[in-house]
């Protein structure tokens, strides 16, 4: 950016997490905040392809219904659910920090641990009403 | 853009690594492991192994990198000054944190120590980044106090409230461990202005004293220079002074909504 002399170009120090710089509690979840967006947003449209399939009649939606309720199916859907739980949950952490809430060190790791944890049981009990049901 | 390797001039050189052994007879040997890096032959950098006996040598990560540098190697280039904390000379990248060496001490650190320079800067020698552009962005923000009112005779005097307002943001040393912490610091910096620049932006925003606010709120309202920041807090967790960057950045994001209600 401010070499003097741009034909020698100085080397860009290491950074890369994990390898170089450790993962810290805060940094892990908000990378899986990010993930998770990603994902539900990838399952969204896969919503969408299900509900096209259910209006496109029996035949067409033969094709997609089996693959949910195959195991790999059902992973996936737990998995989602899970980050959408997740997702959630960080995202009303997320709220209170926009308020100027709970940024102390503590706080902040605290109310991660919580997020974690409360996300984990409503995909549990998300499923246990499902299965009930 | 997100970026998670390093370009091919900045890989190291695992071939190229250089072992110094300690002194025979050591009992109480620690290894440093030190990026190093020589513009002069231009090769790509390479991480040497330095022994050092730790019996005859002080407590901190800064006493054995002066030791390594007078006994073993003085090509070894790093910054340091004060040796106490306070001047932010030798922020550095050890055992994968970003700290100040002169006040992170050895036995803290189980096993080999590793240094690296700050994250994610380019590299001047071994230790040293290139911090120009930090500098650039500390002054894009003005730093200073403003005021329009005719200068008083005396002092501008503050309220032992408003006062208080400033503790935890004028200890700031300016060392940049927190901004060379952050993910969004490494892939957005030519344009996010990064935790230690946002604390200071605040420390102005704060003062009681300061009549330049809104001019000061404009210029940081900016879907870069400030919300890049998405509360990833390792700036808050490296800081080696203790203070709470992300905290500051959320209060100036709290002024940005809050004068438009």
């Amino acid at each position: 950016m401010s070499s003097k002399t741009p034909a020698d170009p100085r080397p860009l120090s290491p950074f890369m997490l994990g390898q170089y710089y450790r993962f810290q509690w805060t940094s892990l979840l908000s990378f899986a905040h990010r993930i998770t967006g990603i994902g539900l947003t990838a399952g969204a449209l896969l919503v969408v392809g299900w509900l096209t399939a259910m209006a496109g009649g029996p035949k067409i939606y033969a094709m997609v219904g089996p693959h949910i309720t195959a195991w790999y199916g059902q992973i996936l859907l737990f998995c989602w659910t899970w980050a959408l739980m997740y997702h959630l949950g960080n995202g009303v952490r997320h709220l209170f920090w926009d308020v100027g809430m709970g940024f102390d060190l503590k706080t902040a790791e605290r109310s991660g641990y919580a997020v974690v944890l409360v996300s984990l049981v409503l995909t549990v009990a998300a499923w246990a009403v499902a299965r009930l049901a | 853009m997100a970026q998670f390797s390093l370009p091919q001039n900045s890989k190291i050189d695992k071939a190229a690594s250089k072992t110094f052994k300690a002194p025979a007879g050591s009992k109480n040997v620690k290894t440093f492991k030190i990026y190093r890096y020589d513009p002069e032959t231009g090769a790509n950098p390479r991480v040497d192994n330095y022994e050092v006996d730790m019996d005859s040598c002080g407590p901190m990560v800064l006493d054995a990198l002066i030791k390594i540098k007078n006994e073993t190697d003085a090509t070894l280039t790093f910054r340091r000054s004060c040796r106490e904390g306070i001047c932010g000379s030798c922020a550095m990248n050890i055992d994968g944190t970003n700290t100040l060496a002169c006040i992170k001490s050895c036995d803290e650190i189980k096993g080999d120590v590793s240094i690296y320079p700050l994250p994610h800067m380019p590299v001047v020698k071994d230790l040293v980044p290139d911090l120009t552009h930090f500098y650039a962005q500390l002054a894009s923000i003005e730093p200073w106090l403003k005021t329009d009112s005719a200068a008083p005779t005396r002092e501008r005097l503050q309220s032992e409230a408003d006062r208080a307002k400033l503790d935890g943001l004028y200890e700031c040393i300016l060392c940049a461990c927190c901004s060379t912490s952050c993910p969004s610091y490494w892939w957005n910096s030519d344009r996010y202005l990064g935790p230690a620049i946002l604390l200071q932006a605040y420390r102005w925003l704060v003062d009681s004293r300061d009549e330049a606010t809104g001019e000061r709120l404009d210029a940081l309202e900016d879907p870069f220079k400030l919300y890049r920041c998405h509360t990833i807090m390792n700036c808050s967790k490296t800081c080696p002074k203790g203070l709470n960057p992300a905290k500051a950045i959320a209060e100036v994001k709290k002024m940005v909504v809050e004068r438009k209600i």
